[in-house]
């Protein structure tokens, strides 16, 4: 089975969770004023998983017989691709995201920008650094006096 | 509408909007050129920038300035590299990069900067001709007929991103539905679908979509991808085109700027198709001699895709601000992006924000001016972009996607969102999911559901659909939209089975 049809069944689950949750648990807790309304807040969500169900079986079965076209990267032969720097860059930017309040804005976005470089194969450390700093001082000072907007700048143990 | 123009140059004059638009059409072209980088993700970045400004009708104008300087810019790409940085330009490298290759790379971007200038201005016209006429006639409508014009164009999208495979476009639309409905409902303000998970409370962050969706796989796909062909560090010189050269390409300018605006006033049908619409027409229509040059570096090969991209980008502004309801991907974020500074695109907008509806249009023009004057001379030096590399490239875009999603919401679990959402937008893309019907799907889902609710409470039921013969009608041609891409290839494939006999 190809990677667009298990993708449908992945997604045929979450609709059919959804669908459970639209039509079996939600008006049980409606207040009388809104049952004589025609119609409910479970109504749409009803309609959609309907809906969203068909396609997916219609994509499951293959009704419509289309090949799976190829993009520009063939998921077949993924690991012949940079793999292991994608996934190395979404884990940094969990960490960036875990990072960013306890570590404040400059660390974290400086640790970002640097390990991000190396990863990708840059081994210029003094350039990476000096970009680095340059582009982390901008954007907060654009973020923080420009637009306003509060960003902890040090750690907190340090009282940024 | 002389009045209405004289407010929007008024607007649009002001120091302020000026600057707004020569930045956007710098940052646009600047940023669009890196191969990768679509309008969308580039909107998707800006948008937090132009939320915090605080002004419709700068951010607007900011943003729409973005929008056709990442056209330009993915047109110089596409002319100079031979690697488009957007869709809509995919038919400009046909006739450019060879044009490029043989040392007319100035020439090449001269035509494709005239080109793009006329289509957009010409677009422009016909957008302040049409967008009032539609706006009067989108007065009469109710929200039944609101709830049905949202499924044709739905259905549209679904039926022209879905290129045959019309299941997965309407699956996705669907799921963009189904997110919208998370969070706090139309209905009574009811807490709907967040698990109890306070963060889903108010819903997904539409930026957080639009830069997982957009934004994050395409970066992804540039880490993924294995290095791209160096620039070949070609000097650009000689901009001139000769007196020839223009009056040859005069025609299929004016030709595909009609063409493509009204292909991008239709829903789904955006810049690319309108680009590659234009080229196959004005091959179609060339003389004999004049067709063996198309795909060798053939001046009206060139300025027909640029042309037509560019009217079509103006067009898809012509259901945006009547109807409310946009057309494509870019589009929706600039829907979203324009209900967070609390107005509502609509046919009321030309009456209750004035100068909002034609300062846009005022800028336009100008946009399209700067892009000529301003951009064209500069290209030589930004084109220097190209040559930053990658692995300082994509850090940054990371960066800014995640700095997107931040602003918009100032909390750290939407950055966790944003990467989950991008994980899963990756996938989608690599098993040949339009991404664009999801989003478009999640703007239009709130509006929908309210018209929908409305129209329900009105006629006490789903009566409106058959007592409206408007919005029956619509709604018979959303069956239609969907149904008949469907069953067209059905039969295509049974004649191709007749043919192949028993295979």
């Amino acid at each position: 089975m190809a990677l667009d049809r298990w993708i449908a069944l992945i997604i045929l689950g979450i609709c059919l969770a959804y669908g459970y949750a639209a039509w079996f648990t939600m008006d049980a807790g409606l207040a009388p004023f809104m049952r004589r309304t025609p119609i409910w807040p479970s109504t749409f969500p009803k309609l959609l998983s309907i809906i969203a169900i068909v396609s997916c079986f219609i994509i499951i079965f293959n009704v419509e017989k289309s090949d799976l076209k190829i993009g520009e990267i063939d998921y077949r032969r993924l690991h012949e691709y940079h793999l292991g720097q994608a996934i190395f860059l979404l884990v940094l930017m969990v960490a960036y995201a875990l990072c960013l309040r306890p570590l404040g804005f400059l660390f974290s976005t400086m640790a970002f920008l640097i390990l991000g470089s190396a990863v990708l194969g840059e081994r210029k450390v003094i350039l990476m650094v000096i970009v680095a700093a340059i582009a982390t001082f901008v954007v907060w000072y654009l973020v923080q006096e420009v637009l306003g907007i509060y960003l902890r700048p040090l750690p907190g143990f340090i009282g940024g | 509408m002389l009045e209405g123009l004289l407010i929007g140059l008024q607007t649009a004059l002001s120091i302020q909007n000026l600057l707004m638009v020569i930045a956007g059409c710098l940052i646009g072209t600047f940023i669009g050129m890196l191969p990768g980088l679509g309008p969308m993700s580039i909107i998707a970045i800006m948008i937090p920038v132009a939320i915090s400004m605080g002004d419709p009708s700068a951010a607007l104008i900011l943003l729409a300035g973005v929008y056709y300087g990442a056209i330009f810019g993915g047109s110089t790409s596409s002319i100079l590299l031979n690697a488009p940085g957007v869709a809509g330009t995919v038919a400009s490298s046909f006739d450019g990069y060879p044009m490029a290759r043989q040392g007319k790379a100035g020439k090449a971007l001269t035509i494709a900067a005239i080109s793009s200038f006329a289509g957009g201005t010409i677009g422009a016209i016909l957008l302040m001709i049409f967008a009032p006429a539609l706006s009067s006639v989108a007065l009469l409508f109710h929200s039944s007929e609101y709830f049905a014009l949202m499924v044709v164009g739905l259905s549209a999208i679904a039926a022209f991103a879905g290129t045959g495979q019309v299941a997965k476009a309407l699956l996705m639309t669907t799921l963009g539905l189904i997110m919208a409905t998370v969070g706090e409902g139309a209905l009574f303000n009811l807490p709907r679908f967040t698990m109890g998970i306070l963060d889903l409370q108010s819903g997904f962050g539409f930026i957080t979509l639009a830069m997982a969706m957009f934004a994050l796989p395409e970066a992804l796909f540039l880490v993924l991808k294995k290095k791209e062909t160096a620039t070949d560090g070609g000097e650009i010189s000689d901009l001139r085109i000769s007196g020839a050269e223009a009056r040859a390409i005069a025609p299929v300018i004016g030709r595909q700027s009609l063409q493509g605006f009204f292909i991008g006033v239709l829903p789904g049908a955006g810049a690319t198709i309108a680009s590659f619409l234009g080229y196959a027409v004005e091959r179609n229509i060339a003389t004999k001699a004049e067709q063996d040059e198309f795909g060798k570096g053939s001046i009206k090969g060139l300025a027909a895709p640029e042309t037509a991209n560019n009217a079509a980008c103006t067009g898809s502004f012509v259901p945006l601000l009547t109807l409310g309801i946009p057309g494509s991907g870019t589009t929706a974020i600039l829907l979203g992006a324009l209900i967070a500074l609390n107005v509502t695109p609509g046919p009321r907008l030309m009456i209750d924000e004035p100068q909002v509806f034609w300062a846009v249009i005022m800028s336009m023009f100008i946009g399209n001016l700067v892009l000529l004057i301003l951009n064209l001379p500069l290209i030589p030096y930004i084109a220097k972009v190209l040559s930053v590399p990658r692995n300082f490239l994509i850090p940054f875009i990371l960066f800014f996607t995640l700095m997107g999603a931040y602003i918009g919401q100032n909390n750290a679990t939407e950055l966790l969102l944003l990467v989950g959402f991008g994980v899963c937008a990756t996938a989608l893309k690599f098993a040949d999911y339009p991404l664009a019907p999801l989003l478009i799907g999640f703007i239009l889902g709130g509006m929908m559901e309210d018209n929908f609710a409305r129209s329900m409470q009105l006629y006490d039921g789903v009566a409106f659909i058959w007592e409206r013969p408007m919005t029956l009608g619509l709604l018979i041609i959303a069956v239609v939209l969907v149904a008949l891409p469907s069953y067209r290839a059905r039969r295509a494939r049974l004649n191709a089975a007749g043919v192949a006999d028993g295979d």
